[in-house]
């Protein structure tokens, strides 16, 4: 009976269960596994961050972060008159969001146009198809696009026959083809990937919409745009708001691996410039400052994209 | 000029035969569509797959002769050699043996950890449940950054060891909610007769729970896979000096810059390659990437069903 009680009053108020001793005995393997992985937790995840004290010092590894001197925000003062610093943010943002745009752009179409394939076996194939790139690691769709935009490569060759060009373009060795290419590797690696969740979301779309629509005598085009996208807007929004926030962590790797010298004042973004700064030349104070201050815009983006979600009365994050 | 004739016709004339030419009107457009929607698809499969059966089709071509390009599905001058080289470089087979090694070892502690935490923050009676998924989840948005990252593991004398590859990334906060969601669809009543029946919380996770949760499970551990044998950062940041712990991607990636630096002067390769041996860093880096690629491409298909469930349940809640 008293269970019964306790349960009702759980399901009202969920996660009030109340501490007794009982109760502890009861979810006493509960309580251990939670604190192995509260202690895993505590330190992989949260004790870096006190790392964060670095950027406020003239840190001295050999000191430590105890007995390094504090220098207030020099670090960050030094960052912000740094003329690459302030290069490497705009790169960062411009890559990221033009990342996101063109990436859920594409991954909508296709969406939405494999949707409207009716051959079954046909879309099977393309789905799976579309998949693949996901699979591959970065070296090697950056080795593949490497070879495609290549003096021989496909583009170059394809280019040179429609008599587009007289001479193969060196793809690589001019700043204004980099944000292009690196948009088109997210989308060539991703479209099919992050497509699944709109797929999985036209699919829910209740087929009485389009029925009624098709005897209104509205066309394929017509349901698209007055069904088949207002009907995944949440969606689309809620994933674009999850993604706002990761813009800023989304420029490392193809950065890295096709960036050249000859490109680097486009190419270079903050991951890049820590790794620059804190690895290769020691500097682990500025390396920290420029990691602080990705995470605070990045944390800054969430909430406000949050905030903006629940005036417009979206659905919300958290 | 016939169907406007027509159209004109059908205009003038009343009632039905209008509704008709409505009807004859979607049809061709309905066709118009579906003509180019096949062709965009068209377009993307080959877009998608013709970079990588170009790969494959340089990996058996001769060195030398594949500098010169225009090598498109099929190799021009056959040759199995750059495949005798690949598998003979000692450090690709160590890369090999850690990257099988990290996949299998890091997937399943992976998994184990994330499933226990997963279930543990699933008990509805839990007392610190809310806490402690809320310790978990600001790890998703709070991370310390790069550099106090790179000295823990230094401190702690992860750097240098295989286990930084396993160790430092067993317990992801979004998988394990991925697994948490899983969970939560079950019915309480499972646990509960279990527990009439005098199981406690870890029989009834070992017999009852994770039995059903092997869809959610394969989900997991596929994600964690991919990431496992897709990573190089992690061996070329914390394990540089320790050739013994290099990974199959970090070799890669090795091949590419090799490939890159020498891009630019293929006609120079190519003359200077004429007296070398017959194969170049082109061909042994597309060898290479055919025999990473293999495993992955072979298996996915068949995973395709857990994926897309494990991403619809992780994005889309409805």
């Amino acid at each position: 009976m008293a269970q019964e009680k306790k349960k009702t009053k759980s399901e009202k108020n969920i996660g009030k269960t109340k501490i007794t001793l009982k109760e502890v005995k009861r979810q006493k393997s509960l309580l251990i596994i939670s604190f192995f992985v509260t202690v895993y937790g505590l330190i992989f995840y949260y004790w870096p961050l006190t790392g964060w004290i670095m950027a406020f010092q003239n840190f001295k590894p050999a000191k430590g972060i105890l007995g390094s001197k504090f220098i207030g925000l020099d670090k960050f003062k030094f960052l912000f008159e740094d003329a690459v610093f302030l290069r490497v943010i705009r790169n960062t943002f411009c890559m990221g969001a033009l990342n996101l745009i063109t990436t859920t752009i594409t991954a909508i179409a296709f969406a939405v146009l494999l949707n409207e394939i009716r051959s079954v076996i046909a879309k099977k194939t393309v789905q799976t198809i579309s998949y693949m790139p996901h699979f591959l690691s970065w070296i090697i769709v950056t080795g593949i696009l490497h070879d495609a935009l290549s003096s021989t490569g496909i583009i170059n060759d394809l280019l040179m026959r429609i008599g587009a060009i007289t001479a193969p373009i060196n793809f690589f060795a001019h700043p204004k083809y980099f944000w292009p290419i690196v948009a088109f590797a997210n989308c060539w690696k991703e479209t099919g990937w992050n497509a699944i969740i709109y797929l999985a979301a036209i699919t829910s779309i209740n087929p009485d919409l389009y029925e009624a629509a098709s005897i209104d005598g509205a066309g394929r085009l017509q349901k698209i745009f007055h069904i088949t996208l207002p009907s995944i807007k949440p969606t689309i929004m809620i994933l674009l708001m999850m993604n706002i926030g990761n813009v800023l962590n989304a420029g490392f790797e193809v950065q890295y691996l096709l960036g050249n010298g000859l490109v680097q004042k486009v190419s270079q973004t903050i991951d890049i410039y820590v790794l620059n700064w804190g690895i290769s030349q020691n500097d682990f104070a500025l390396g920290t400052a420029a990691g602080i201050f990705k995470s605070v815009v990045s944390i800054a983006l969430i909430v406000i994209c949050n905030q903006i979600a629940k005036h417009t009365g979206e659905e919300r994050l958290f | 000029m016939e169907k406007t004739a027509n159209m004109t016709e059908v205009k003038t004339t009343g009632g039905t035969t209008k509704k008709k030419s409505k009807g004859i009107k979607t049809h061709y457009d309905s066709k118009i569509f579906t003509v180019i929607n096949s062709l965009i698809m068209i377009i993307f499969v080959v877009v998608t797959l013709y970079p990588v059966l170009n790969t494959v089709a340089i990996s058996f071509n001769d060195g030398i002769d594949a500098v010169r390009g225009g090598i498109y599905l099929w190799p021009r001058k056959f040759a199995i050699k750059n495949y005798e080289t690949v598998l003979a470089m000692e450090n690709l087979i160590t890369g090999a043996k850690i990257t099988v090694a990290r996949t299998v070892l890091g997937t399943l502690s992976a998994l184990v950890v994330n499933a226990l935490l997963a279930f543990v923050v699933s008990r509805k009676k839990f007392i610190f449940k809310s806490q402690l998924s809320l310790f978990w989840i600001i790890t998703m948005y709070v991370n310390g950054g790069m550099i106090p990252v790179f000295l823990l593991y230094r401190n702690m004398h992860l750097t240098g060891t295989f286990w930084v590859y396993v160790i430092p990334g067993m317990v992801s906060a979004w998988n394990m909610l991925v697994i948490r969601t899983y969970m939560q669809g079950l019915p309480d009543s499972l646990e509960e007769s279990a527990q009439l029946d005098g199981a406690g919380y870890m029989t009834v996770f070992m017999k009852i729970i994770s039995p059903l949760c092997k869809p959610v499970y394969a989900t997991v551990a596929l994600f964690v896979a991919v990431g496992q044998w897709n990573s190089w950062f992690d061996a070329m940041l914390y394990n540089r000096m320790k050739t013994e712990y290099t990974t199959l991607q970090y070799e890669l990636m090795k091949l590419l810059s090799s490939v890159m630096q020498q891009s630019g002067s293929a006609a120079a390769a190519s003359e200077r390659g004429a007296a070398a041996a017959a194969i170049t860093p082109l061909t042994i880096r597309a060898a290479a990437t055919v025999v990473t690629i293999l495993p992955i491409i072979c298996l996915y298909p068949f995973l395709q069903r857990y994926f897309v469930t494990g991403l619809t349940i992780g994005g889309v809640k409805e």
